[in-house]
C-alpha cells in the first residue's frame, strides 16, 4: 500500500475544513487563533508532500514562509487581543460590533 | 492688429463676466457704467479696424487655438476681420454701446439691473463671436450664443407669464431653424471636408448643382428663423415683452440681421444657385409685405416696429437673393440705426407713459417730449426712404436692383410696401405725438427721458440722417469681398420718373397718415367702428390667424401627443423600467443589510461563502479556458 | 508498508487533535490539543523527508507559538467554559469541506495536468538541511530577510501592544481603584 500525494492532499483538505469549521462556529477570540493555526498547518501539510513527490524545494521554502508569517501573526494578533481585553474584560467575537453598518 | 480684434471681440464678454459678479444683488450702478466702457473700448477698436481695412484693404486673421481635431477635422477658434465682418463689428458695437447707456436709464428702476447688463454684453459678445468667426462651427457657436441671450433678454421679467412664453416661443422657433441650419453645416462638411470659409466656398464650385441647392435652402432655412421670415416669424413680434432696449438691440439691428448676415457670408454658395437665389427674393418681397400690412391696423408700438423691422428684413433678403450683396449689408446697416433709434424713443415714450403702449391712449405727447419727437420723426422719415435719409439711399437701392435685374413683380411688391411703411411709421408718430391728448383721460403723466439718455440716442440719430453719404467709399470697401455690380437705370429719364414716383408716393403715404391720425376724431377704438368690423382688419389685427393656426393645429396636437407619451410610455414604460430597477437595488439591499449586521462570525461565514463561490468560478473558468475548443464545438453544434 | 501504518497513524492523530482543538470548551484541553497536533504534523514531515522543515515546526510551533499561546492565556480567564454559537452545523461543515476541496483542487489542479517541473531539484547526496540552506540563502535571499523584518516588527508591535499599563495590577489594587482605572478608560475611549 503506497501512500502518494492524493494521500496527503486528502489528509490537507480535512484539516483545512476542520481549521474551517472552527473559524466559523468559534467566538471566543483565542479559540478562533488556534483554528487559524490549523488552517496554515494544513496548508503546509500539502506545501511539503508537493514538494517531495515533485522533488522541488520550492513547497518547502513556501512553508517556511507559511511559518515565519504565523508566528508573526501571533505576536501582533495576541498584543491587539490583550490590549482588547484589558479595555473590555472580554474576548468574545459576538461583543465586537463597532463594525455594524 | 490682432490685439485689437482681440480687444473688440473679448471686452463684452469681461463686462458681461463682470456684471455677472452683482447678478444676484440689487442694482449697482457701476455695472451699467463698466459694462458700457468696455463696449465703448470694443467700439473703438473696431472703428481702428475698420479704418486699417479700408486703408489697407487687407483682412486681419487670427486662429486664436486649436478647437477641435479629430481625424480630418480641424476646426480652430478662428477670427476675421474682413470688408463684411467688420461692417457688422460696426453696426454691432454702435448700437449696443448707444443701447447699454440708454439701459442705464431705461433700467433705472428695474431690481435685474445687473442681470441685465451681463445678458446684454454677453449678447453683444456671441454677436461679435457668429460675426467674426472664420468658419462655420464658430458662426454656429455664436448663432446659439445670441439666442441664449436673446431667450435671457426676453424673458427678463420671468415673473410676467407672457414674458417666459414670449422667450420659449422665441427660443423654440430658432432650435427648429437651427437644425436646418445645422444640416446644411453637415452637408458643407461631408460634401468639402472642412468648415473654414474660404476652403469651403472655394470647393464649392467643383460639387454637384444639387448638393448646393440643399446646402442652400437648409442654410437658409436657419437665416429664417434667425431673421424671423415667414413661415417662422411670429416669435419676433411677442419678443417685445422683452426691455425695450433689448428689442433696439437684438430684434431690431443686430441679432435678426445674422440671417442675411449668413446670407450675405455664404454669397459664393447663393451665386452657384441663382434659382434658390430667387426664392429667397421672393420670398423676402413676400414677408416684406406681408409684415406692411400686419403693421397696418396693430394698436402696440413695439409690434408696429417689430412688424417694420420683418419688413426691412424682407427687403435685405430681396436685395441678398438677387445677389445685390453690398445693397443688402448696406441696407442691414442703416436700418440698424434707423431701428434702433425708433425702438429707443419708443421706449421713451413707454417710459413716460407708464408702459402704456397703445398709442391711441397717448397723443399730443409731442408737447411734453419735444427731442424723442424729432428723435423718432426723423427716424421715421429715413425709414420711409425720404432724400436725403440713410433710407432712401438704402432701400431705393434695393428697388433700383429689383428693378434693373427686372423683376417687377418683387419691385411692384417693394414700391407698395414702401407705401405701407411710410403710411404706419406717421400712423404712430401721429397717433403719440400729435393730435388730441388722449392720454389725460386714463391719468397718465408723461414727462422726457433723462438727458443722457437722449444724448446716448443721438449718434444713431445723426447717422440715421447721413449714413446714406458713405453709400460710395462704403461701396469701394465692401466690393472688394462682394460682387460689385452697380445698379443704375440707363435711361436717365426712367430713372428719374422711378425715384422721383416712389419719392412722391412716400411723401403721400406720410401726408395720408398724418391726415387721417392727426384730426380730432381719433377715439381710442372700442370694436364698435365699421372698420374694426370689416374682413381686412379682422385678418390684419390677428395676424393673418397664423398664430391661431400654429396653435391650433401644431401646438395642441404636439400637446396631446406629448401627454399620450407623457402617460403611456414615460410614465408606464421609462419610469417603470427605472422605478423597477431602483427598487431591485433597493429590495437588494433592503435584504442584505442583515449581513451588515457587524457580527464578525457572521462575517467570518460570508467571508467564507464569498471565498467558496469565488474559488468556484476560478475553477469554472479555469475549465472553460481548458475546455474552450470543446465548448466552442458544442456551441456552435447548437446553432448558437 | 511502515510508512503506510506511520501515515495513517498521525492522520487519525492529527485529526482526532484538531477535532478537539475546535470542539473543546475548554480553552486549556484546546491548547493542549493544538500543540500535541503540531507536533503529530511535524512526523508527516519527517515522513516527507523533510528533516528540517519538521524541526522548525517542532521549535516555532510547539516552542514559541505555543508558549505565547499560553502566556497570553494568562491574561484571560481561561477557567470558565467557552460559549459556543448556536449556528447552522451543516452549513459551516458544508461550507468548510466545499472551501477545503476547492482549495486542494486548485492547488492540484496543474499536479494533475502533469505541467509543472521542478525549479530547486533536490541535490543528489547532501541532506536536506544542506539543501534547504542552499536554495534559502541563494534564491530566497530577499524573501528571507523580509520575513525576518517582518518577525522583527511583529515582535516590536506585540511589546507595544501588550506593555501598555503593564506596571499596573489588577490583582493588587482596590475595587473602587479599578472601577476608576476603567471609567477613565472609557472616557478615552469615547473621546
Amino acid at each position: 500500500m503506497e501512500i502518494g500525494l492524493n494521500h496527503y492532499l486528502v489528509l490537507s483538505t480535512i484539516l483545512f475544513s476542520i481549521g474551517l469549521v472552527g473559524v466559523m462556529r468559534r467566538k471566543n477570540l483565542l479559540m478562533l487563533f488556534f483554528a487559524t493555526e490549523i488552517l496554515l498547518n494544513s496548508v503546509n501539510i500539502s506545501f511539503a508532500a508537493i514538494s517531495h513527490f515533485y522533488g522541488d524545494l520550492t513547497g518547502q521554502m513556501f512553508a517556511f514562509f507559511v511559518i515565519a508569517i504565523a508566528a508573526s501573526e501571533v505576536a501582533v494578533g495576541l498584543g491587539l487581543l490583550i490590549v482588547w481585553h484589558k479595555r473590555h474584560n472580554a474576548i468574545d467575537l459576538d461583543l465586537m460590533s463597532t463594525m455594524k453598518g | 492688429m490682432e490685439l485689437l480684434l482681440y480687444t473688440a471681440l473679448f471686452a463684452p464678454l469681461v463686462g458681461s463676466l463682470f456684471a455677472a459678479l452683482f447678478g444676484a444683488s440689487p442694482k449697482t450702478l457701476v455695472t451699467g457704467v463698466v459694462t458700457s466702457l468696455l463696449l465703448g473700448v470694443s467700439l473703438v477698436a473696431s472703428t481702428i479696424l475698420l479704418i486699417f481695412v479700408i486703408t489697407s484693404g487687407q483682412f486681419v486673421h487670427v486662429e486664436m487655438m486649436t478647437w477641435i481635431t479629430a481625424g480630418d477635422l480641424y476646426i480652430p477658434f478662428g477670427f476675421i476681420v474682413d470688408q463684411i465682418s467688420v461692417t457688422m463689428m460696426m453696426v454691432v458695437t454702435l448700437v449696443s454701446t448707444v443701447v447699454h447707456v440708454y439701459a442705464i436709464g431705461y433700467m433705472d428702476h428695474d431690481k435685474g439691473f445687473n442681470r441685465f447688463f451681463s445678458w446684454l454684453s454677453a449678447f453683444v459678445f456671441s454677436m461679435m463671436v457668429l460675426v467674426m468667426s472664420d468658419n462655420f462651427a464658430g458662426l454656429f457657436i455664436g448663432w446659439e450664443g445670441v439666442g441664449l441671450c436673446s431667450w435671457g433678454l426676453i424673458g427678463f421679467w420671468y415673473q410676467k407669464e407672457s414674458a417666459t412664453w414670449a422667450a420659449n416661443e422665441a427660443f423654440i422657433m430658432n432650435r427648429i431653424a437651427d437644425l436646418g441650419m445645422l444640416i446644411g453645416i453637415f452637408l458643407i462638411y461631408w460634401n468639402t471636408g472642412t468648415l473654414q470659409y474660404h476652403e469651403a466656398f472655394a470647393a464649392m464650385p467643383a460639387l454637384e448643382n444639387a448638393t448646393l441647392v440643399w446646402i442652400g435652402i437648409f442654410l437658409f432655412v436657419g437665416a429664417m428663423g434667425k431673421s424671423a421670415q415667414f413661415p417662422l416669424h411670429t416669435w419676433l413680434a411677442d419678443a417685445m415683452e422683452g426691455p425695450t432696449p433689448v428689442s433696439a438691440l437684438i430684434h431690431a439691428a443686430t441679432m435678426v440681421t445674422a440671417g442675411v448676415y449668413l446670407v450675405i457670408r455664404s454669397h459664393e454658395l447663393y451665386a452657384l444657385i441663382p434659382n434658390v437665389g430667387l426664392f429667397i427674393a421672393s420670398l423676402g418681397a413676400f414677408v416684406a409685405i406681408f409684415a406692411a400690412s400686419m403693421a397696418l391696423v396693430n394698436r402696440d408700438i413695439k409690434r408696429v416696429i417689430a412688424y417694420s423691422t420683418l419688413s426691412q428684413l424682407g427687403y435685405m433678403f430681396v436685395a441678398a437673393g438677387l445677389g445685390a450683396y453690398w445693397v443688402a449689408l448696406f441696407h442691414l446697416m442703416a436700418h440698424a440705426f434707423f431701428k434702433a433709434l425708433l425702438f429707443l424713443g419708443a421706449g421713451n415714450v413707454m417710459h413716460a407713459m407708464d408702459s402704456e403702449l397703445d398709442p391711441f391712449k397717448m397723443g399730443g405727447l409731442g408737447k411734453k417730449m419735444k427731442v424723442t419727437m424729432i428723435m423718432m420723426t426723423l427716424a421715421s422719415v429715413a425709414l420711409a426712404g425720404i432724400y436725403p435719409f440713410a433710407g432712401f439711399f438704402s432701400k431705393d437701392l434695393i428697388l433700383e436692383a429689383a428693378f434693373v435685374e427686372q423683376h417687377y413683380i418683387i419691385y411692384t411688391v417693394l414700391l407698395v410696401t414702401a407705401g405701407l411703411t411710410a403710411f404706419y411709421s406717421f400712423r404712430i408718430i401721429a397717433l403719440i405725438f400729435h393730435g388730441e391728448e388722449r392720454y389725460k383721460l386714463f391719468g397718465f403723466h408723461p414727462h422726457e427721458a433723462y438727458k443722457f439718455m437722449l444724448v446716448a440716442m443721438s449718434p444713431l440719430l445723426l447717422l440715421a440722417i447721413i449714413a446714406g453719404s458713405f453709400k460710395l467709399s462704403y461701396f469701394e470697401m465692401v466690393t472688394n469681398l462682394l460682387p460689385a455690380i452697380e445698379y443704375h437705370i440707363h435711361h436717365p429719364l426712367t430713372y428719374w420718373v422711378i425715384t422721383l414716383g416712389t419719392q412722391l408716393f412716400v411723401i403721400a403715404a406720410i401726408f395720408f397718415a398724418y391726415k387721417k391720425y392727426m384730426s380730432k376724431s381719433v377715439k381710442v377704438p372700442d370694436g364698435t367702428s365699421a372698420m374694426e368690423k370689416s374682413f381686412f382688419y379682422k385678418l390684419l389685427i390677428n395676424q393673418y390667424y397664423i398664430p391661431r393656426f400654429y396653435e391650433e393645429y401644431l401646438v395642441k396636437p404636439y400637446r396631446e401627443l406629448s401627454c399620450v407619451f407623457w402617460k403611456h410610455v414615460d410614465q408606464k414604460v421609462v419610469d417603470a423600467t427605472v422605478d423597477g430597477i431602483a427598487n431591485v437595488i433597493y429590495i437588494t439591499g433592503e435584504n442584505s443589510r442583515e449581513m451588515q449586521s457587524g457580527n464578525l462570525s457572521t462575517m467570518l461565514k460570508w467571508m467564507v461563502a464569498g471565498l467558496v463561490a469565488l474559488l468556484s468560478l476560478a475553477v469554472v473558468f479555469g475549465l472553460a479556458t481548458r475546455h474552450s475548443d470543446k465548448i466552442m464545438l458544442i456551441l456552435s453544434g447548437l446553432g448558437v | 508498508m511502515f510508512e503506510a501504518i506511520a501515515f495513517y497513524l498521525f492522520s487519525f492523530l492529527t485529526i482526532a487533535m484538531f477535532y478537539i482543538t475546535v470542539t473543546t470548551s475548554q480553552a486549556l484541553y484546546a491548547l493542549s490539543a493544538l500543540a500535541a497536533g503540531m507536533i503529530f504534523i511535524s512526523a508527516f514531515f519527517f515522513i516527507l523527508g523533510a528533516d528540517f522543515l519538521g524541526a522548525v515546526q517542532i521549535v516555532v510551533y510547539s516552542g514559541a507559538v505555543m508558549a505565547l499561546y499560553a502566556f497570553g492565556m494568562m491574561f484571560f480567564d481561561t477557567t470558565r467554559d467557552v460559549k459556543e454559537k448556536k449556528g447552522n452545523k451543516y452549513l459551516i461543515t458544508g461550507l468548510a469541506t466545499l472551501a477545503a476541496i476547492l482549495v486542494v483542487v486548485i492547488v492540484s489542479a496543474p499536479l494533475i495536468g502533469e505541467n509543472i517541473s521542478a525549479y530547486y531539484p533536490m541535490t543528489e547526496g547532501a541532506g536536506n538541511t544542506q539543501e534547504i540552506g542552499m536554495v534559502l540563502f541563494t534564491k530566497y535571499l530577499v524573501p528571507f530577510e523580509l520575513a525576518a523584518v517582518m518577525l522583527l516588527v511583529a515582535m516590536i508591535s506585540g511589546i507595544v501592544l501588550a506593555g501598555k499599563k503593564m506596571d499596573l495590577s489588577l490583582t493588587l489594587m482596590s475595587d473602587r481603584e479599578i472601577i476608576e482605572m476603567r471609567e477613565e478608560k472609557n472616557k478615552k475611549v469615547l473621546l
